[in-house]
C-alpha cells in the first residue's frame, strides 16, 4: 500500500510544481467552451434542441480528461528517457504495483484537470442541474482518468521515445474526443459509424458524466459505469503485463 | 551468491556478452573490469533483470533473474551507471522514494536517510530540487540513494566516475563497512583501476564480450609479472583504445536512426 502512495505521490508533486503546464491545459477547453459554445449556440437553438452550453459542458470537462490522463501517461516516456524508469523496474515491487501507483497518480491529476473544467464552465454559464448528483459526476470524472491514464501509460511501455506522440495525437486521441459524443449529439450519427463508436470508452465516460450532470444519459448510467469500470480495469491488467516486458 | 554460465547477450549483429562465466562467492567484493564497451553494463543489466540474455544461465542468490525476477529483485541493490534519479523530487524525496520501494521500516530509513546524505555531504542540500544539482553531486546522490537498503548482493556500476579521492574514500570505506559487518557482496565496475586493487579481493577482466582471466589481484600481477593491477590490466587488454558500445539509450538512437532511412 505505501508503494503504491509512493508512487502516487510523486506523479502529484511533479503536477504540482508545474504549475504553468496545469494552466496552459486550460486553455485548450477554454477555447472550446467559447468558440463552439457561443458559435453554435444560436443554431442548436433554433434546431429546437435547447442550450448548447449545457449540452457542450460535460463533453469539454471530459476533453479536458482525456488530454491531461493520456499525456500523464505518456510521461512514462520521459521517465525512460531520463533514466528514472530503471529505479523502479528494479525495485522488488510487482509490475501490477507500478501500474496501478502509475495510474492512480495520473488519474489523480486528470480528475482535477477535470474539476478545475467544471469551474470554467460555471463561468461561461453551465450549471448543474442537480446538486445531489454531483458525486455520480465525479464518479465519472474519476473513471474517465483512470481509464485514459491506464491507455497512456500501456502506450508507453511499447514506445522508446517521443517521435510517436504525433501519431498518438492525431490517431488516437483526436478520433477518441470527435467521436465521442462530446461535441454532437449522438442521434445524428449514421447506424455504421453510431455502431463504430460504442467502441470508444470516452463515449460512455462523456454519457455518464452528461447524465449525471444535466440529465439524459443516452444508454443508461449503469451501463455507462459497468463499461468503464470494466475497460480501465481491462487496462490496467495490459499495462501490467506491459511493464513485466519492459527492457532498458 | 551469483552463478554465470556461458552467458550470451546478441544485438542484430553485435555480441555484447560471448560465452562468460564467473562465480562470485558470498562476501567477495568483486571487480568486473574491463575496457568501454567490454560489455560490463550490458552483464550487471541481465544480472538485474534489465535485459533478457540471448542464452546462458544465471543465478543471483539462487534465483533466475528470467523467471524468478521478484526474488531476484529482492536479493540486490544497484547503483547505475548513468543517472536515474527524478530530476523534479528533491534529493530527500529521492531517498525517501527509494526506502518505501524497498520496504526499509521509516524510523531505519530515516535514520540511513541522514547518514548517507550526510557522508556524501549533501545533507544541507536535502531539500533542493535535483535539477539544481551539479553533475558530481548527483552521482553522489545516486550512490547514496543505492545504500538505503542493505541487499544481500550490491551491483556498482562505475559508482566513483568523477568524484574526488576524498569522496571516493568516504564511500568505499562505508562500502567495506557494509561488507564486513553485514557481509553484503559487492559487485562492481571501475575504470579507477587501483580502486580496484584496494578494495577487490576477486577481479574479472572483461574485453570484446569474452572474460580475459580472473583471480584475486595478486594472483593476476603474479600472472603477468607486473607491480600493479592497472599495469597488469594494460598487458591483459593491450593499449587500443575503445569505442564505447552502444548502450540502452544508444540502441534506442540507432533503431529511430534505422526505423526514418
Amino acid at each position: 500500500m505505501s508503494i503504491i502512495y509512493i508512487l502516487w505521490l510523486r506523479q502529484l508533486k511533479r503536477y504540482w510544481r508545474s504549475r504553468s503546464r496545469l494552466l496552459g491545459s486550460l486553455g485548450q477547453p477554454l477555447l472550446f467552451l467559447v468558440a463552439m459554445g457561443f458559435g453554435f449556440g444560436p443554431i442548436y437553438q433554433k434546431a429546437g434542441e435547447g442550450n448548447y452550453i449545457q449540452f457542450l459542458g460535460p463533453g469539454i470537462i471530459a476533453m479536458g480528461i482525456i488530454f491531461t490522463a493520456i499525456f500523464s501517461g505518456i510521461e512514462l516516456i520521459w521517465d525512460r528517457q531520463f533514466g528514472f524508469l530503471k529505479e523502479t523496474l528494479v525495485a522488488p515491487v510487482s509490475r501490477f504495483q507500478i501500474m496501478i501507483g502509475r495510474t492512480l497518480g495520473g488519474a489523480t491529476v486528470a480528475a482535477l484537470q477535470g474539476i478545475l473544467v467544471f469551474f470554467i464552465a460555471l463561468v461561461v454559464g453551465f450549471r448543474p442541474v442537480s446538486l445531489a448528483l454531483m458525486p455520480l459526476a465525479l464518479v465519472f470524472v474519476i473513471l474517465i482518468s483512470m481509464v485514459f491514464t491506464a491507455l497512456g501509460t500501456l502506450l508507453a511501455t511499447k514506445l522508446s521515445d517521443m517521435h510517436a506522440f504525433p501519431i498518438i495525437m492525431n490517431f488516437l486521441i483526436m478520433p477518441i474526443f470527435f467521436l465521442s459524443g462530446a461535441l454532437f449529439p449522438l442521434k445524428g450519427f449514421p447506424a455504421p459509424v453510431l455502431a463504430l463508436m460504442k467502441l470508444n470508452p470516452l463515449l460512455y465516460g462523456v454519457d455518464g458524466l452528461r447524465g449525471a450532470l444535466v440529465s439524459g444519459a443516452h444508454l443508461g448510467l449503469l451501463t455507462d459505469f459497468a463499461v468503464l469500470s470494466i475497460v480501465s480495469l481491462v487496462f490496467i491488467a495490459i499495462g501490467s503485463y506491459f511493464f513485466s516486458k519492459v527492457e532498458i | 551468491m551469483i552463478q554465470v554460465n556461458n552467458l550470451i547477450k546478441k544485438y542484430k549483429e553485435i555480441t555484447a556478452v560471448d560465452d562468460i562465466s564467473f562465480e562470485v562467492k558470498k562476501g567477495d567484493i568483486f571487480a568486473f573490469l574491463g575496457p568501454n564497451g567490454a560489455g560490463k553494463t550490458t552483464t550487471i543489466k541481465m544480472l538485474t533483470t534489465l535485459l533478457s540474455p540471448t542464452g546462458g544461465q544465471i543465478l543471483v542468490n539462487g534465483h533466475d533473474p528470467k523467471t524468478e525476477q521478484d526474488a531476484v529483485r529482492h536479493s540486490f541493490g544497484i547503483v547505475f551507471q548513468d543517472q536515474s534519479l527524478d530530476d523534479e523530487l528533491t534529493a530527500w524525496e529521492n531517498m525517501e522514494f527509494h526506502g518505501v520501494l524497498y520496504r526499509v521500516p521509516k524510523a531505519i530509513r530515516r535514520q540511513r536517510i541522514e547518514e548517507l546524505l550526510k557522508i556524501v555531504e549533501l545533507w544541507d542540500r536535502k531539500d533542493d530540487l535535483v535539477k539544481h544539482f551539479s553533475g558530481g553531486m548527483k552521482r553522489r546522490l545516486e550512490i547514496a540513494r543505492g545504500l538505503i537498503h542493505h541487499p544481500l548482493i550490491l551491483f556498482l556500476d562505475e559508482p566513483t566516475l568523477g568524484l574526488d579521492p576524498q569522496t571516493r574514500n568516504h564511500i568505499w570505506s562505508h562500502i567495506k563497512n557494509l561488507n564486513e559487518k553485514e557481509s553484503i557482496t559487492v559487485f562492481f565496475t571501475t575504470h579507477y583501476i587501483e580502486e580496484a586493487e584496494r578494495v577487490a579481493n576477486q577481479v574479472a577482466i572483461i574485453d570484446h564480450g569474452k572474460i580475459i582471466t580472473q583471480g584475486t589481484p595478486q594472483e593476476l600481477k603474479t600472472k603477468t609479472g607486473k607491480a600493479s593491477l592497472e599495469d597488469a590490466f594494460l598487458a591483459l587488454t593491450g593499449n587500443i583504445i575503445r569505442t564505447q558500445e552502444p548502450d540502452g539509450m544508444e540502441m534506442m538512437r540507432l533503431n529511430r536512426r534505422q526505423w526514418h532511412k
